[in-house]
């Protein structure tokens, strides 16, 4: 324990004599890696942020993520980790970012000195460990990201929008897994309401395979929406889709089907009585 | 020999998660274009590929597709193996009769799939895993 503190505080000293020098080569050095993306100043700011919370962790001696004297430096490092991955910037690009440091404090180290060489060792071996921390939070800020996409895609893939006074469509386009289906139920069951529509047409024309499960989700959504008193067509069946459809034996019953949007549309309007009618060219009359 | 696409190439994906079914619809639907699948068997392939790699995912308890390029010398085609270590199949008749399901699903799955594809060859019994070989040929 006492080589520990001893070998902490002599790297310490140094942390604090060569301030000026060890930052500006941090920072040229981080400033490199970065290949224009940061600006000068913006890794100034990080890095002397990022030494103030190193230094007071060397100065309690402790080699010690979790201890109490090193929440500053680990808020500071979380932050960097998951502003760089929300940046696009690679694992390796970030965590180069504090592993630097060690080539800056090497380049002060008076390498004739044992005590100090051993002491930068022990120093050495604490910034792998913050290196490390660094690259799970990226890693966990990127998960977080692409969750976070998918999120916003699935919202984003599945409007329902109003065809006619009376009549919404759903155009699906992709893959219909369970969760996505449960989000365009919900959407077109609100949107009937709100709208008070008497029909609705779910397009699948963008949907690339209808298989057994893509069509029980129609066929519930169809149902759903029945209940509620509306009737729902479904479009966009292409030659393939209805080859592939009746192969696996799949049957839509009484549910009216339409191979384009087109078609259901003037389906839908026939039904709510409004008839469409080419106006006479002039002189025909 | 076909220049084009590299023979006794085999393409394994992994089926242990929900994408990992969309992932192999995907492998499935370049494999056949690779082959010159019209498109009409193209879909039907990737839909039969669809069902079976959800089936082995939600009964067989994950496991993998194998996907490569078929050659009978006369045809080319694509050649999709489904393979688990689950509880296998106990009674195969039973299974594959349409509109029987054990799970929640259409129970068309199995059924259907074989209406899709040109072969279907499947090796299975009670705790011993489920081994599907289907193949689908360029006309």
């Amino acid at each position: 324990m006492t080589d520990m503190s001893t070998a902490g505080a002599r790297i310490a000293g140094l942390l604090h004599e060569r301030h000026d020098e060890i930052v500006r080569q941090w920072a040229d050095a981080v400033t490199y890696a970065a290949k224009g993306r940061l600006t000068v100043a913006e890794v100034q700011s990080q890095v002397s942020e990022m030494y103030g919370a190193l230094a007071k962790l060397v100065d309690s001696g402790s080699r010690d993520l979790q201890v109490p004297e090193a929440a500053e430096l680990r808020a500071v490092l979380a932050e960097l980790s998951r502003s760089r991955a929300r940046r696009g910037f690679s694992p390796s690009e970030t965590s180069i970012a504090v592993l630097a440091l060690k080539d800056a404090v090497q380049s002060q180290v008076d390498t004739s000195d044992a005590g100090l060489l051993a002491s930068f060792l022990w120093f050495s071996r604490l910034v792998d460990e913050f290196a490390l921390f660094t690259f799970e939070t990226y890693s966990r800020a990127r998960e977080e990201l692409i969750v976070e996409q998918g999120e916003q895609m699935m919202e984003l893939s599945t409007p329902v929008i109003k065809l006619w006074d009376g009549v919404v469509g759903v155009p699906l386009v992709g893959t219909l897994d369970s969760a996505r289906a449960q989000v365009v139920m919900e959407k077109l069951l609100q949107t009937l309401v709100d709208t008070g529509s008497a029909y609705a047409i779910i397009d699948i024309t963008g949907v690339p395979a209808v298989d057994t499960q893509v069509a029980q989700h129609v066929l519930k959504t169809v149902m759903a929406a029945r209940l509620m008193g509306a009737e729902c067509v479904i479009s966009g069946i292409r030659p393939q889709i209805a080859q592939t459809v009746v192969s696996l034996g799949i049957e839509f019953g009484d549910i009216v089907t339409k191979a384009s949007l087109a078609d259901a549309l003037v389906h839908t309007l026939r039904r709510s009585g409004i008839e469409l009618v080419r106006r006479a060219q002039r002189g025909e009359a | 020999m076909y220049p084009a696409a590299a023979p006794q190439q085999v393409n394994l994906v992994p089926i242990v998660r929900d994408d990992d079914v969309v992932r192999v619809r995907q492998a499935v639907r370049t494999a056949a274009l690779a082959a010159k699948l019209s498109l009409v068997d193209q879909t039907k392939l990737v839909t039969a590929a669809s069902e079976l790699a959800r089936n082995t995912l939600i009964y067989g308890g994950g496991g993998r597709a194998e996907i490569e390029q078929a050659d009978n010398g006369r045809k080319r085609g694509v050649r999709v193996v489904f393979a688990d270590e689950g509880p296998g199949i106990a009674d195969l008749e039973l299974a594959m009769t349409d509109g029987y399901t054990s799970g929640n699903g259409m129970g068309l799955g199995l059924s259907g799939a074989r209406r899709l594809v040109d072969e279907f060859d499947i090796d299975t019994a009670a705790g011993r895993g489920t081994r599907i070989t289907v193949t689908k040929w360029a006309r």
